[in-house]
């Protein structure tokens, strides 16, 4: 039976994610995100899980990489600030290939920045974020229901290619109630997990976790093999909705609430005849770049709507490769464009192009 | 007749310590005591960033490497989701009373069910030789090369004296490894610290006054007299703080 529920986008994060297996939540309270903190406290301690709000969103992250060690479905939820203090951990997670799920309910920056929603996270989340050579994936709910699957994807995805996973949501998905369908608590489908550190037992070697390597030849390998792994993961797992692009002559690329607000900036457009469509990335790392050159051939211009100065209007660029301009519209600091706003850049990016 | 015996926890990896370090004795130290508990299948440790780094490659138990200052939130993560597994971390005093200041003082108050194990060489050894939080009035380093000037660099910080004040942790006591006679409480208090995980009482943490001789610029021997001399009368040896026996005395 489908039950849908009405739930806010937070507390949807907080059950998929028990749905998902997670037993294990350490966070420190950090305005927009704060609803999941607290609907894990209620409910890990009545399923025999964990919640713990630790010192510092440092102490989090590390009891994360702890937890992620032993083989077990973890996660933590901050917010931009937090995240920031977050990416030490994270780059050891990252650098001793643990699975994990991060979710970061972005606010304004930079510094204290605001606690209005934003997508200004954008480059620290889909290039590395904290020190060294590495990637998460990263995915962009842009509805209730998102912030739920997506949550559960996250958890599989990380499991399956032992490596951290992103959500990279904002304020305003984060604070919004909407129904939502969640999936029936499910058998966790076991991934083997032989490097787990579990105890001996006195059965096997010991296993160790570790992203030291002083020889720079062990460590270089190491660096190669984590790159064969991310060709893979952008091959197989570039996700994207689009959105009337058959026969569009222009392409709006947005994520997240952007996307929510282009969506009907497309929907206005097209009632004044106008051809324009939507590439809506679902993931942002791997970034659907296959999509977006394919449109490149077709379309006159790209126009980036984002929650920030530009940023994923990068990778756009990288992936149409010159063929056509690329603009962007975007409001930032916590402001989100209106459907009137993109509509108008999609008209001056016509009015420009060629 | 065997008169000496690599304690079984310990793996055959030859140790990388400088020569007269005590590390390497208080390494052998945590290992007896989890050979004498039979601890080792379930034993999961901790390793430092600092001199101790590459602990993970000497225990013989599943280790896990910390980032600097980290290792009580990383054991928290892993004593959180395997409660019956005996976690234990193991750092210097750059790693625990500087960097991981928070991280140390939070898994104490929240007496969380792990071993620490505490070095105490006032310095930090593995960047050779910079003052440490633990660095003693006066004492010449490569970054307090006049002495250290408590004026302006502050005091030397008492982790046994100070988590004692708290009122969560169960076990907090002082050692040293510089003669036979504190090598021999010593070995008796790790193992105490051990049994009280086993027995779910709570946050143990034994500091270990060590030498460092090389970034001391002294012999071996100098170092274990200058323990006597200078780190001892400023470090008392002791047990601060022992919730169990209260209750039980
Ligand atoms: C975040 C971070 N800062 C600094 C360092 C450099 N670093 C490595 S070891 C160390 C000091 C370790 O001293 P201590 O904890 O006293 O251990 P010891 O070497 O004396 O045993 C420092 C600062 C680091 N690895 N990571
Ligand atoms: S530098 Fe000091 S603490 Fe480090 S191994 Fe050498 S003597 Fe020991
Ligand atoms: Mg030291």
């Amino acid at each position: 039976m489908e039950n849908k529920v009405l739930m806010k986008g937070n507390e949807a994060i907080a059950e998929a994610a028990i749905r998902a297996g997670c037993r294990h939540y350490f966070g420190y309270p950090i305005t927009p995100q704060t609803e999941l903190a607290a609907y894990m406290a209620k409910r890990m301690p009545k399923i025999n899980g964990t919640f713990l709000q630790a010192e510092s969103e440092i102490a989090a992250i590390n009891m994360v990489y702890g937890v992620a060690g032993t083989g077990k479905r973890v996660m933590t939820s901050s917010s931009s600030p937090g995240i920031s203090l977050k990416q030490e951990g994270i780059s050891y997670i990252a650098g001793s290939d643990l699975p994990c799920l991060i979710v970061n309910v972005q606010r304004g920056g930079p510094g204290l920045g605001g606690i209005q929603p934003s997508q200004s996270d954008y480059f620290q989340a889909t290039k590395g974020g904290g020190h060294g050579d590495y990637h998460l994936i990263v995915l962009a709910p842009s509805s209730v229901q998102e912030m739920a699957d997506l949550t559960a994807l996250g958890f599989d995805l990380a499991d399956k290619y032992r490596m951290p996973a992103m959500l990279l949501a904002d304020g305003t998905i984060g604070q919004m109630m909407e129904p939502v369908v969640l999936a029936e608590e499910k058998e966790i489908s076991k991934v083997n997990k032989p490097w787990a550190v579990t105890g001996t037992e006195m059965k096997r070697e010991h296993n160790i976790i570790n992203s030291l390597y002083l020889a720079p030849d062990e460590l270089e390998q190491k660096n190669f093999e984590r790159y064969e792994k991310y060709k893979v993961v952008e091959e197989n797992e570039a996700r994207y909705e689009s959105f009337m692009m058959e026969d569009a002559e222009y392409c709006v690329v947005a994520f997240g609430i952007a996307a929510r607000v282009s969506k009907n900036a497309v929907v206005a457009a097209r009632k004044q005849g106008i051809k324009v469509g939507l590439i809506r990335p679902i993931t942002l790392w791997p970034f659907p770049k296959k999509a977006i050159a394919d449109a490149a051939s077709k379309v006159k211009g790209f126009l980036s709507v984002e929650l920030s100065t530009g940023q994923m209007i990068e990778d756009i660029k990288l992936a149409e490769n010159c063929k056509v301009p690329v603009e962007l519209c975007c409001r930032v600091g916590g402001m989100i464009m209106s459907p009137d706003e993109v509509l108008g850049s999609i008209k001056k990016l016509m009015g420009g192009a060629k | 007749m065997v008169v000496f015996d690599k304690p079984k926890s310990l793996t055959d990896a030859q140790l990388h310590y400088c020569p007269g370090c005590t590390h390497g004795i208080i390494h052998r130290l945590v290992a007896e005591a989890i050979d004498t508990l039979g601890i080792e299948g379930k034993a999961i440790g901790v390793a430092p960033v600092g001199c101790a780094v590459m602990a993970y490659n000497y225990f013989a138990c599943d280790m896990v490497e910390a980032a600097h200052g980290r290792a009580p939130a990383v054991a928290t993560g892993i004593k959180r989701s395997l409660p019956e597994n005996i976690v234990f971390t193991y750092q210097g005093d750059g790693d625990l009373a500087s960097i991981g200041m928070a991280e140390t003082v939070h898994a104490a108050t929240r007496n969380e069910n792990i071993t620490v194990i505490f070095v105490n060489n006032a310095i930090y050894g593995m960047t050779g030789g910079q003052m440490a939080p633990t660095s003693l009035p006066g004492q010449v380093t490569q970054t307090s090369p006049y002495g250290r000037d408590v004026k302006t660099a502050g005091y030397p910080v008492k982790i046994a004296e100070l988590l004692s004040a708290l009122d969560g942790p169960e076990f907090i006591a002082r050692v040293a490894v510089n003669n036979v006679k504190n090598v021999k409480q010593a070995k008796k208090t790790i193992q105490k610290a051990f049994e009280n995980q086993i027995n779910g009482k709570g946050f143990s943490l034994v500091e270990v006054i060590s030498s460092c001789p090389t970034n001391w610029g002294m012999t071996p021997d100098a170092a274990l007299k200058w323990i006597d001399d200078n780190m001892i009368p400023y470090y008392p040896l002791g047990v601060f703080k022992d919730k169990s026996a209260k209750e039980e005395g």
